[in-house]
């Protein structure tokens, strides 16, 4: 691969850096005979050489790899202020712990006796979230948010069809995330989107229009996409259930609440927690996430099994539940990452919770105050632990939230979440989280503010942006018409 | 709070600029009935040094210390330190999904290459980004199979990994795919394909097996995909022990892989965070749920990688999306990037041929219950004795036994799955070997 | 903008009448709303479509839109070529580009459809 002139150097992929013989491991030698795997295993169960796999050192490992890593924006670096996403601090003693041999090294099928310790921590979390909800029952086994949200569904499902009708319908606000209606389609549902009202919130006559004996629930993130509390939240949870359907609540937003006030308090009857989101469990590039789901005690006769059964002298694995809709994940979902949540749960304990939120609400509140002036807010309620601005008045100069992300780039900043919620045009959405600091915060709102004016002198140099990124705009048009999805060796010369 | 970065005074400052008094006022729009008007009933927070003390005691009531036997989906196998080196690495492990890819090249770059060990190892076409784990992957081939065929049920193996069928099973009764399963032959512990055969219909999306099996029998897989595709059905083949892929043939006569990775130095971890991986043909692509990273140019030329073809995925098609899936495993399928990157392909083939070695060794002393071809599992007798009373007494020897079988399959209580890795010691071994068949 | 030989609909589809088959395309204004135009999934050959049903999609790298049939029929002949060159949308939407040929099970169906001076004022209207 050609040189060029930059202080990380192109780097090779694993497998062009491949050399036959290059090892990077070394193996204990066998205390017991060796065994011919074409006898063992039938010589049509044996495989070649696994072609083109990669052959490379130690050093080159981690070479590798550490050079890569630097091509990437982190929450370690800096703001991170992607809306919905939660992107706060990760606290390294929850790296520290989820390691410890006891937990990292404990096999889902190993002896209860010997699994207490572990046991104990998913009913402390359990307990926590509980508390932290207002709900009745937690369930820790899924893996993720989207996965949460088909658990709560499938609760719903299995209560509606004990009470003889599963339904047809889930109604789900056009501001929702996309997880919402995947979600309800794969849990067997149709979708019927509801229109939002002037102010970007459940519009209660429509609400109260599309339901109906035919409506299984209603999905309502809380507060909504546009960082704003549903404050009809009571009143709508009331509509949904007078036609006995049931209020599911995408709870990615849960950052807003936290010690201020519980979905259990207002009329919802599960939900899920985003432990990578709200419990500051680490994102890594993409996952692993923890999606608990909670519920009231209507529901809790058919979370996944096992369930935990408390008050002996050991806590025990329960899983005769007859009721349950089943498993969701083998064993007991991401348990490394609940390691993580609780000691984040522990660091904090109520009271910092509470105060974690006021602070993530303050930084949000405080951005929308210093940028009001330069960007376009289309929704003027109040807003929570994030705020969406529209690209409006840039789009005019022919600038559009897409540009002024990629921009952003160039003044050190991750750009916020771009054109979502869909109901704002060219949505800015930014969540700054509890863990910036007042410098960090005024760095990148004069970032924006500094934008806002080139846009009006200089719309080009934001629309070629980013410019000091050692990777420049990124073609992805070619790569979707003309998807190159793997590594393959050239193709071999003509002699 | 230390991870509050703000001081009183600066606090303060944020307020006044917001116009309000006091940050409670922040809240004051929400309608008092929803207001928590109490504080949390959690303890108060506690410091980095009791937060490890903490959690140091829970790790103490958990097994450690003890030589293990127990496989069934979950392997100890080493986990070289340069993983967790890696893994560690802020840029990493506290970045997001990489959707702005000039600033996500190293996140993008790995999940390439990750997706180009999968199709080596697998010999499909295409490798997606990650599912949560085997578990998941499984319905979700399922469903894949389902658009791609158009027909609406699948028929699975009974030596398919119970919790993987359970899980299936939960996916499935909702969206009307009928599940049919189809058992094993008792002598040789791999899945009847007699019965498959009987089992399957016009109405078959897919042949659902697994190989090794839980049992840990090597599958003919060619003859499972024959019968598969005589019948116009796909064949879903599913791995839960990756690192019999570093010797046993690919499955290339399959149509979609669905594995879990938790092998290629993923800790146990009281059973995840895992990685589950989904491979297919390349043209099924577009039914395909999961990230997938392509490589492309940036305007200067240089090779550069970005997220692709993301219009199957629910934040653009919603409801119609090939699946729900958004967050994914993606840190976990770095650990096991990094992993196969020092073993490489010697190292592989090496590791498995340990595995291979110490498990026969292990069937040589022990009454293995099946016929059939193993890799580093297989099921065994206890000799008469209860495999509960059996599994006591070794805890004493500080080893945890085999999985007792009675729990997933009542024909089969008496036995118990053991499994040996390149981690288990001879002693051990013939320590177990004492307590289960004494000479 | 708009050739006159072709009926337009609400959902941004043309077609051109030629005997008994309806060629069938996306509007100017359709590309340019979608942007970068990455894939196209048409029916096969033989596939029933019928007026104002979905017969296939198109993509760009952050959209997917589904493409209404502006006609009833049979399908007769698919633009393979947009496989391989789906920019050609972008390019030549009303020409080159078409998507389907159908043979038309109900030809009295165009009536329902926009002339190219409505279709102008109607995209107008909308942005």
């Amino acid at each position: 691969m050609k040189v060029r002139s930059h202080i990380t150097q192109n780097e090779d992929l694993l497998f062009e850096m491949s050399s036959p013989g290059k090892k990077g491991y070394q193996l204990p030698a066998l205390d017991v005979p060796e065994v011919d795997p074409r006898a063992a295993l039938g010589a049509a169960n044996v495989r070649k050489d696994i072609d083109g796999f990669p052959e490379v050192s130690e050093v080159e490992v981690i070479r590798h790899f550490t050079r890569l890593s630097t091509w990437n924006y982190a929450i370690d670096l800096g703001l991170y202020p992607l809306g919905s996403c939660t992107m706060k601090y990760n606290p390294r003693v929850n790296e520290l712990v989820a390691r410890l041999d006891g937990l990292a090294w404990a096999h889902p099928y190993q002896p209860e006796s010997l699994s207490q310790g572990a046991m104990k921590i998913i009913v402390q979390l359990e307990d926590a979230l509980a508390e932290i909800s207002g709900m009745d029952a937690v369930t820790i086994e899924p893996a993720a948010g989207a996965h949460g949200e088909l658990t709560g569904i499938l609760l719903i499902r299995a209560l509606l069809e004990k009470r003889g009708n599963p339904r047809k319908k889930i109604l789900i606000p056009d501001s929702a995330h996309g997880t919402n209606p995947a979600t309800a389609a794969i849990a067997g549902y149709e979708v019927e989107n509801i229109r939002s009202n002037a102010a970007g919130g459940i519009d209660l006559e429509v609400l109260a229009k599309a339901m109906s004996k035919d409506v299984a629930g209603l999905m309502v993130t809380n507060p909504n996409t546009l960082g704003v509390f549903e404050e009809s939240i009571v009143n709508a949870a009331a509509i949904v259930h007078a036609k006995g359907g049931l209020v599911y609540m995408d709870g990615a937003n849960m950052n807003a609440l936290v010690g201020i006030a519980r979905p259990g308090d207002f009329g919802v009857d599960v939900m899920h927690i985003n432990l990578h989101k709200t419990f500051s469990t680490p994102h890594g590039g993409g996952g692993p996430g923890g999606g608990p789901v909670a519920v009231k005690k209507i529901l809790e006769p058919f979370l996944p099994a096992p369930r935990i059964r408390r008050g002996g002298r050991n806590l025990k694995f329960d899983y005769k539940r007859s009721k349950s809709i089943g498993k969701v994940r083998a064993f007991y979902g991401n348990f490394g990452v609940m390691v993580r949540a609780l000691a984040y749960i522990l660091a904090h304990g109520g009271e910092g919770l509470r105060n974690a939120t006021v602070d993530a609400v303050l930084n949000a509140n405080y951005i929308r105050k210093k940028l009001e002036p330069y960007f376009d807010l289309p929704y003027k309620a109040p807003n929570m632990h994030e705020v969406v601005f529209s690209d409006d008045r840039q789009a005019k100069l022919g600038v559009r939230t897409g540009d002024i992300a990629k921009r952003l780039i160039d003044y050190g900043f991750h750009p916020y979440t771009v054109s979502f919620p869909l109901i704002v045009h060219g949505a800015l959405m930014i969540e700054p989280t509890e863990t910036e600091s007042l410098r960090e915060i005024d760095v990148f709102v004069e970032s924006m503010i500094s934008i806002a004016r080139e846009i009006e002198t200089d719309p080009q140099l934001v629309l070629s942006a980013p410019h000091s990124t050692r990777t420049s705009k990124v073609d992805e048009v070619t790569a979707a018409r003309k998807p190159i999805l793997r590594w393959r060796p050239p193709a071999a010369v003509q002699g | 709070m230390r991870y509050l970065p703000k001081s009183p005074s600066e606090r303060r400052q944020m307020i006044e600029a917001c116009g309000l008094d006091s940050a409670d006022q922040l809240f004051e729009h929400l309608p008092p009935e929803v207001r928590l008007n109490r504080p949390l009933n959690l303890a108060p927070g506690i410091s980095e040094y009791e937060i490890v003390e903490y959690f140091r005691g829970r790790a103490a009531e958990c097994a450690t210390g003890y030589a293990a036997f127990l496989g069934a989906g979950v392997y100890s196998h080493f986990r070289p330190v340069l993983v967790d080196t890696v893994v560690s690495r802020g840029e990493f492990l506290t970045s997001y999904t990489p959707y702005q890819a000039e600033i996500a090249q190293g996140t993008l770059t790995t999940i390439f290459e990750f997706q180009t060990m999968i199709c080596q190892l697998t010999g499909m076409d295409v490798a997606n980004a990650s599912m949560y784990d085997g578990s998941t992957a499984v319905p979700e081939a399922a469903m894949m199979a389902v658009r791609v065929t158009k027909r609406s049920g699948v028929a699975v193996s009974r030596a398919l990994h119970p919790e993987y069928r359970a899980v299936l099973n939960t996916y499935a009764k909702n969206q009307g795919m009928p599940v049919v399963e189809f058992g094993y032959d008792g002598d040789s512990g791999a899945a009847n394909l007699e019965e498959l055969e009987r089992s399957i219909t016009a109405d078959t999306a897919a042949v659902i097996v697994q190989s090794p099996n839980f049992f840990g029998v090597v599958e003919n897989v060619k003859a499972a995909a024959e019968i598969a595709h005589r019948h116009g059905a796909l064949l879903i083949f599913v791995f839960a022990e990756a690192v019999s892929l570093g010797l046993l043939e690919p499955p290339v006569d399959a149509d979609i892989v669905a594995g879990e990775l938790q092998s290629f130095a993923i800790p146990p971890s009281f059973g995840g965070p895992f990685a589950g991986i989904m491979a297919t043909k390349e043209r099924f692509i577009r039914q395909m749920p999961g990230r997938l990273v392509g490589e492309t140019k940036d305007s200067r030329g240089n090779r550069a990688f970005c997220l692709t073809l993301s219009t199957r995925e629910q934040h653009i098609r919603r409801e119609k999306a090939t699946s729900n899936i958004c967050t994914n495993q993606a840190l976990i399928a770095l650990m096991a990037t990094v992993y196969l990157s020092i073993y490489g392909k010697e190292g592989l083939r090496e590791l498995a041929l340990q595995n291979l070695s110490k498990a026969h060794y292990l069937a040589g002393k022990v009454k293995p219950r099946f016929s059939g071809p193993f890799f580093n599992e297989f099921v065994a007798e206890c000799g008469g004795r209860a495999p509960e009373a059996v599994n006591k007494a070794l805890l004493k020897k500080r080893i945890v036994g085999g999985l007792p079988l009675d729990r997933f399959y009542p024909e089969l209580a008496g036995s118990v799955l053991l499994c040996a890795t390149e981690m288990t010691k001879r002693e051990h071994m013939d320590a177990l070997a004492q307590e289960m068949a004494p000479q | 903008m708009y050739p006159e030989d072709l009926r337009y609909t609400k959902e941004h589809e043309w077609v051109r009448v030629e005997g008994d088959t309806g060629i069938v395309g996306i509007t100017h204004h359709a590309q340019e709303a979608l942007g970068d135009i990455v894939y196209v999934d048409l029916p096969k050959v033989g596939a029933q479509v019928e007026q104002g049903k979905p017969l296939g999609s198109v993509e760009s790298v952050k959209a997917v839109s589904d493409i209404y049939s502006p006609v009833s029929g049979e399908v007769t002949a698919v633009n393979d070529e947009l496989s391989t060159a789906p920019e050609k949308l972008n390019a030549d939407p009303h020409g080159e580009a078409w998507l389907v040929k159908v043979r038309l099970s109900a030809p009295g169906d165009i009536v329902n459809l926009m002339s190219a001076s409505e279709y102008q004022t109607y995209v107008g209207a909308e942005s």
